[in-house]
């Protein structure tokens, strides 16, 4: 049975602020760089009328917002930011030190394109530069998921077992900006389901005390650490993300239990892929579209399917071995690019994670909308005609292709 | 409070013994200095650096307080994240006390790379204490200039060759522009007077904002001098007068006692080249000597002094 909610008008910016609202957040420490998102804005917003009580600290760069949140997360802080495209890569040297200070902090990243030529629409080679940062990565179909994810991501970031950092992802302007029914739940129910930050303990000199800077007892924390233990602190950061999965699954369970609403098994959420020859595996709101085609094709009785990739980081490779088995092609949407590389992130992973399947499906990585170019359903059935086109000649000519480019 | 010596030397030294910054280094000096200053524990963010470096090497800790190091330009934003925090606990009743937020950074953390984050929390108003152990120099990453390296200085990336000799630019005045911030105080300090070093940590913690106390700290390594001297120089950087004493509080500078003999006796002020003498950086300076960048400096020198000395309202 679950509880009462009532639906708000939000696009993916205001359901991230909204969700923000309702979870205890302490501190938010955020700025505007190009391109900016609403978030901050209706934040302050919610601020200055009173709805939230929370320091809002207006920082002169992205660099010194995610500073800010780790002092602030260092002392015991729910934290929260949000950032997208430069600001992020300009964090990047601090999201690995918030990562491995272990500190749960949470950001809304509104996927947008990195310069050069600059852009402000929608791929994901901004988060990608941090794939191998540590952060956990939830990715968010609509502004409905942007909502159910920010408020799952506290709970998975701050598990005892997990500890790590927590990147929520909403496409620039396709989710961002785009304006949808939305669910909410009754502030005291969010409260009570994420409750305070609780922090974990450690051992210092035989005595257990709160993992935070206190005077009473005090703590050094981001210690040099050479050859001698650097690897073991690194070592512990990827046995955090393992135990992440299983805090995901868990997290989508119980928020299924109070809303009814969820999402795949918290991981991957395939789609028609009981029977399916040909599977698509995706990111983002690119899902949604894809997800029609599939209905489209399953009627003209193409044996086609979809799975969704929620959590990019950790990555659900047995999840999506089960989800493919049967499969006799696989194409992988990737929407940013890895020049040089044998495809982009996301077919890397794929393919290397298909390499344990008992029998290998051919694997075709198709690179689209790059800097907001969109992805029009007549192109994603061009890409099953492509994938059908394979399995029925049995070969593959070009692992690597791009969709929807002049 | 009246600065004593034997109330001090009572308090708990914050900065344990067993680190491995260099012998005759002017950093720990400083930062011991500057914690016997505090009420209780402060909690301390460092900028990447020597003194990081050599006081936390994982699994030792010479840190008796709270301290965090997270990366190098960014001190002031990480004390902005601590400072910001501790006032929501306050806020809410949960702090018995509200601990001091203290900063200690470099010249690179502070003139260069940790420029921009300083300005912002200036501009802020966080509630914290930054400050600068100024050693001039990239010392920990192997002497290599920064904003803060004098005129004619030896170092890595200002070698001293023929077409070249040494640093060409000037020192960036960073207590004023810290000043320009309209930072509620203001203050330089050299270890050599310790008195009024505490003395202006003191002030510079009770403020309500961000203050900044800029201490000269030489540095045997990179000055190329004989580690037991390091005291001798930062009492001689301020009787040459190329480091005045001096603070500012809301805007209005004052010189300080160190400093105060030469404005009264100025026949009494040491001339640079015996600053300049004593260093190894400056040896390129002598031979053969080259009296004319030794004037140029000599009148920087005399022109930086008589800026002080006219804000402070003595000339």
């Amino acid at each position: 049975m679950s509880v009462t909610q009532k639906v708000e008008g939000l696009n993916g910016d205001e359901a991230v602020a909204y969700a923000v609202k309702q979870c205890n957040v302490d501190l938010v420490a955020a700025y505007p760089i190009t391109p900016q998102t609403i978030i901050v804005e209706k934040l302050s917003e919610y601020v200055s009328n009173g709805e939230v009580d929370l320091e809002f600290v207006t920082v002169e760069s992205e660099h010194s917002a995610m500073s800010a949140c780790i002092g602030a997360a260092a002392v015991g802080g729910r934290i929260f930011t949000a950032t997208a495209s430069a600001g992020l890569a300009l964090m990047h040297e601090m999201n690995y030190v918030a990562a491995s200070h272990r500190l749960p902090i949470v950001m809304a990243v509104c996927n947008r394109a990195l310069s050069g030529p600059i852009n402000i629409h929608v791929d994901h080679s901004d988060s990608m530069g941090e794939r191998d940062s540590s952060w956990l990565q939830i990715f968010s179909e609509n502004p409905q998921e942007v909502y159910d994810n920010m408020i799952q991501a506290y709970r998975i970031a701050e598990d005892s077992s997990v500890q790590l950092p927590c990147m929520v992802l909403l496409d620039g302007f396709v989710v961002s900006h785009t304006m949808q029914d939305v669910a909410v739940l009754s502030d005291e129910v969010v409260n009570e389901f994420v409750g305070r930050r609780k922090l974990p303990f450690i051992n210092i000199m035989g005595k257990s005390v709160p993992y935070k800077l206190d005077v009473e007892n005090p703590l050094t924390m981001g210690p040099l650490a050479l050859y001698d233990y650097y690897f073991e602190h690194k070592r512990q950061q990827e046995e955090a993300m393992k135990n992440a999965k299983d805090v995901i699954v868990k997290m989508n369970d119980e928020f299924a239990r109070l809303t009814g609403r969820k999402i795949g098994d918290g991981l991957i959420q395939p789609h028609r892929m009981e029977d399916a020859d040909m599977a698509l595996i995706c990111l983002g709101s690119t899902a949604g579209t894809t997800r029609t085609v599939v209905n489209e094709l399953r009627r003209k009785g193409v044996r086609v399917g979809l799975v969704k990739v929620r959590s990019f980081r950790p990555f659900p490779a047995r999840e999506i071995i089960d989800a493919v088995k049967g499969v006799k092609a696989v194409g992988v949407l990737d929407r940013s690019g890895a020049y040089g590389a044998v495809g982009g992130p996301l077919f890397n992973e794929i393919r290397s994670t298909l390499y344990d399947c008992d029998e290998r499906p051919f694997v075709v990585d198709y690179i689209y909308g790059l800097g907001g170019r969109d992805m029009h359903p007549t192109l994603i059935k061009e890409v099953y005609d492509d994938l059908e086109r394979i399995v029925k000649s049995g070969t593959v000519k070009q692992t690597l292709k791009f969709v929807g480019v002049r | 409070m009246a600065v004593n010596l034997k109330e001090l030397s009572k308090k708990e030294e914050l900065l344990a013994s067993g680190h491995s910054l260099c012998s005759g280094c002017a950093a720990p000096i400083v930062v011991r200095q500057v914690l016997k200053a505090v009420e209780g524990k402060p909690i301390i963010t460092n900028s990447t650096g020597c003194l990081e470096v050599a006081t936390s090497i994982y699994p030792f800790t010479a840190w008796r307080t709270p301290w965090i190091h997270t990366a190098f330009e960014n001190a002031a934003a990480n004390a902005s994240g601590i400072a910001a925090m501790l006032k929501v606990y306050e806020k809410r009743g949960e702090l018995k006390e509200r601990p001091h937020v203290i900063a200690f950074s470099g010249d690179g953390g502070t003139f260069d790379i940790g420029f921009q984050a300083l300005s912002g929390a200036f501009e802020r108003g966080h509630n914290y204490l930054h400050v600068l152990y100024d050693n001039e120099a990239y010392m920990n990453t192997g002497i290599q200039r920064s904003g803060g390296t004098p005129h004619g200085a030896w170092t890595t990336t200002s070698q001293t060759g023929k077409a070249v000799p040494g640093k060409q630019e000037w020192k960036k005045p960073i207590a004023r522009i810290m000043v320009e911030h309209n930072a509620p105080y203001v203050a330089t300090v050299s270890p050599a007077y310790w008195q009024d070093l505490i003395t202006k940590v003191r002030k510079g913690l009770a403020v309500d904002g961000p203050a900044f106390i800029h201490a000269i700290a030489p540095c045997p390594r990179g000055w190329r001098t004989p580690s037991n001297e390091s005291v001798e120089l930062a009492r001689l950087a301020v009787q040459t007068c190329i480091f005045p004493l001096w603070e500012c509080e809301n805007g209005d500078y004052k010189l300080s006692a160190p400093s105060m003999p030469y404005v009264k006796r100025p026949e009494r002020k040491k001339p640079i080249i015996d600053y300049l003498k004593a260093q190894g950086r400056f040896r390129h300076l002598f031979r053969p000597e080259r009296p004319e960048i030794i004037e140029r400096i000599q009148k920087h020198v005399d022109k930086e002094w008589g800026i002080i000395l006219k804000r402070a309202g003595l000339t």
